[in-house]
């Protein structure tokens, strides 16, 4: 613990390599606390609304666990699955020893000041785990959700699929609509062991002058499986994020899916990496994306360190209502016998698509609307039906911006 | 009806029709012959209203509607539809939602697709892959649920295998009003009387001749309607004689 305090401490001002540099002082970490909330159905009208938006079902009917945290505080959690186990980050530490052994193991302290102010001022966030063999087939719903203005909120959250478990989870990050600006930094660490399942789904609704760093790695062993889905498609001012995984077991495999909408003055910058470090390991990254006046860096860096790997990167921008998009998709195999490639594209919508359905009746608007939809809806294997419906309500929302 | 009084295209910077006076009665089906490149897939186009095909002269009316300067979506509302040779692939878009855009009303999609042997497509992208006979069965599901009143066919054959070839022929004759079933109580010749659909057909083959009687037949050469009489007779000369020569007679 203070090992990771003292290595924070030297990286308190450094630079992160991508996304504008964020002056942390602009930001408070100081607000009253929040009364714990035994039914959901309590809170403010309001907030309830923002959250359903990001994701959440208020019933918790069909969900296995949910936790909400508002601002620094845990006001929410609700477990409805033996085999899950789902407390808050804080709590944890103080009750499991072990937990040293995952805590700032995936993600180091000293990446750049946004790692530094969560290693020295955590808030809270949580833990999820999956205990071996369980398979929780509902998903598991998070929030982690800003309240004040100019809010910093520091979060760290913990998930473990442990041998042989399933877990689904969806984590909803939202502002309250009062909200005009604030800093979310969360750090998450992913540890999917054999032959284990773990899909993240996030889904970001912020204000439009919010601010976001996350950090986040995470490490697959044999035959285990990491689908990590990343959805903004309203306003925000800055998101910048370069999840890593590392495939450390035979036939593990990892998905990223990342489906992102811009909004003018906007900056989103998103990555994506994996390093398949042992073979028989398969990884496969996808975005779709959508400048919509905003400015939108979609990265993707694959890394093949053993032969008999097997990996695919596919970044797909539309430069629509103006705005930037830069496609950086990077391979490295470092040994003969790997088989990578990449797709990019960067373009508009094609005419003839739009004639296509205008001839079949529909207006320009209408037309440009269905494409755009089209483009955003990736099919994702092995995501249960509640969160593919939560990834289609999002963009059913945003279809009015763009 | 639709009417074309001297129509003339650009297409970029070229000449791609020129001098075409055209009139399908309300009730009647044209079939349009024509060597590669003579100009049949860019009068279809304009009759769709697609804006590359820019009308430098004359006009193009429908039902009485002057639709020349009517945008695309305009035209498909008052009742115009085209099944496509080489549509687009649309990524995202499942071809059971395309069809539910082309429907005007509700109607039963799965029913629909399970006529033309189609159910197992629904749930892929339209287009995505399909091969060029289920291009064609997919064209048509779409432009059976729209249901326009002036039907466009752009060689609805190319690439549909021989069993597929009656399926869709048929297809064509009931969308056209064309059929023989007469289970509604109806004579054939009251059938015939009431028919309100048009079509305008483009073959190479002319197997469609197999499944309807065409009120007559058009050759489009150069750009320019060169002949204009009975269908089966343009196709056996074009046949034994070739396209040059078979317009000859006209020139």
């Amino acid at each position: 613990m203070l090992d990771v305090k003292a290595k924070a401490k030297e990286a308190k001002d450094k630079k992160a390599k991508f996304g504008i540099d964020i002056d942390l002082n602009e930001f408070s970490s100081e607000t009253e606390s929040k009364e714990y909330l035994e039914d959901l159905n309590a809170m403010p009208q309001d907030d309830k609304e923002r959250i359903i938006m990001a994701g959440v079902d208020i019933s918790e009917k069909d969900r296995a666990g949910t936790f909400i945290q508002e601002d620094t505080d845990v006001v929410h959690i609700g477990l409805k699955q033996e085999g899950l186990e789902l407390i808050s980050i804080k709590d944890a530490l103080d009750r499991y020893d072990w937990l040293q052994d995952y805590y700032w193991k995936m993600v180091a302290p000293d990446i750049d000041k946004y790692t530094a102010e969560v290693a020295t001022n955590l808030h809270n966030g949580y833990l999820i785990r999956a205990l071996p063999g369980k398979k929780v087939l509902f998903p598991v719903q998070s929030c982690l959700y800003i309240k004040k203005d100019r809010m910093n909120q520091n979060v760290h959250n913990i998930v473990i699929a442990e041998e042989d478990s399933e877990i689904h989870i969806i984590t909803g990050c939202a502002t309250s609509s009062h909200v005009t600006t604030g800093l979310h930094i969360g750090v998450t660490e992913f540890y999917v062991k054999k032959n284990a399942k773990l899909s993240y789904t996030m889904i970001h609704l912020w204000g439009k002058d919010v601010m976001v760093r996350t950090r986040s790695a995470g490490t697959v062993d044999k035959g285990g499986l990491f689908l990590n889905n990343y959805i903004c498609l309203s306003p925000v001012k800055s998101v910048q994020a370069y999840p890593t995984t590392y495939l450390k077991g035979k036939g593990a495999t990892a998905r990223y899916y990342t489906i992102l909408a811009g909004s003018p003055g906007g900056e989103m910058d998103i990555g994506g990496r994996v390093v398949l470090q042992e073979t028989d390991t398969h990884a496969e990254i996808i975005s779709r994306t959508i400048t919509n006046g905003g400015n939108i860096a979609a990265r993707g860096d694959l890394i093949g360190e053993v032969p008999g790997v097997k990996a695919h990167l596919e970044c797909s921008g539309l430069i629509l209502n103006g705005g930037t998009m830069h496609a950086v998709p990077e391979l490295t195999g470092k040994t003969e016998g790997v088989e990578m490639s990449h797709e990019a594209s960067v373009g508009k919508i094609a005419q003839d698509e739009i004639l296509y359905l205008m001839s079949r009746g529909l207006s320009e608007d209408e037309a440009v609307s269905a494409i755009v939809r089209g483009f955003l809806n990736v099919d994702i294997p092995d995501l249960p039906a509640e969160l593919k419906a939560e990834i289609d309500h999002a963009i059913e929302l945003s279809k009015n911006g763009l | 009806m639709l009417q074309i009084e001297d129509l003339q295209v650009k297409l970029g910077e070229k000449e791609v029709l020129r001098h075409i006076n055209l009139e399908i009665k309300t009730g009647e089906t044209h079939v349009l012959f024509g060597p590669n490149g003579s100009g049949k897939t860019s009068l279809l186009m304009t009759i769709m209203g697609y804006p590359q095909y820019k009308v430098t002269k004359g006009r193009i009316y429908f039902n009485g509607q002057d639709i020349t300067e009517l945008p695309i979506s305009e035209r498909a509302k008052i009742g115009i539809g085209m099944s496509y040779q080489r549509p687009p692939t649309i990524k995202g878009i499942k071809t059971a939602h395309m069809v539910e855009m082309c429907a005007k009303k509700e109607c039963d999609i799965k029913a629909m697709a399970e006529k033309l042997n189609f159910t197992d497509f629904l749930d892929r992208d339209i287009n995505d892959g399909f091969s060029g006979g289920e291009i064609k069965r997919s064209e048509l599901l779409q432009l059976m649920a729209q249901d326009p009143q002036l039907l466009l066919f752009d060689e609805p054959e190319s690439g549909v295998d021989m069993e597929n070839m009656s399926l869709v022929g048929n297809t064509i004759a009931k969308m056209l009003e064309h059929d023989l079933d007469t289970s509604n109580g109806r004579t054939l010749k009251e059938k015939k009387a009431s028919r309100r659909k048009m079509g305008l057909i483009i073959t190479h083959t002319g197997f469609i001749l197999d499944y309807i009687t065409a009120d007559k037949g058009l050759v489009l050469y150069e750009g320019e309607l060169a002949c204009s009489t009975n269908a089966i007779e343009i196709f056996k000369c074009i046949n034994k004689v070739g396209y040059k020569e078979c317009v000859r007679c006209s020139m």
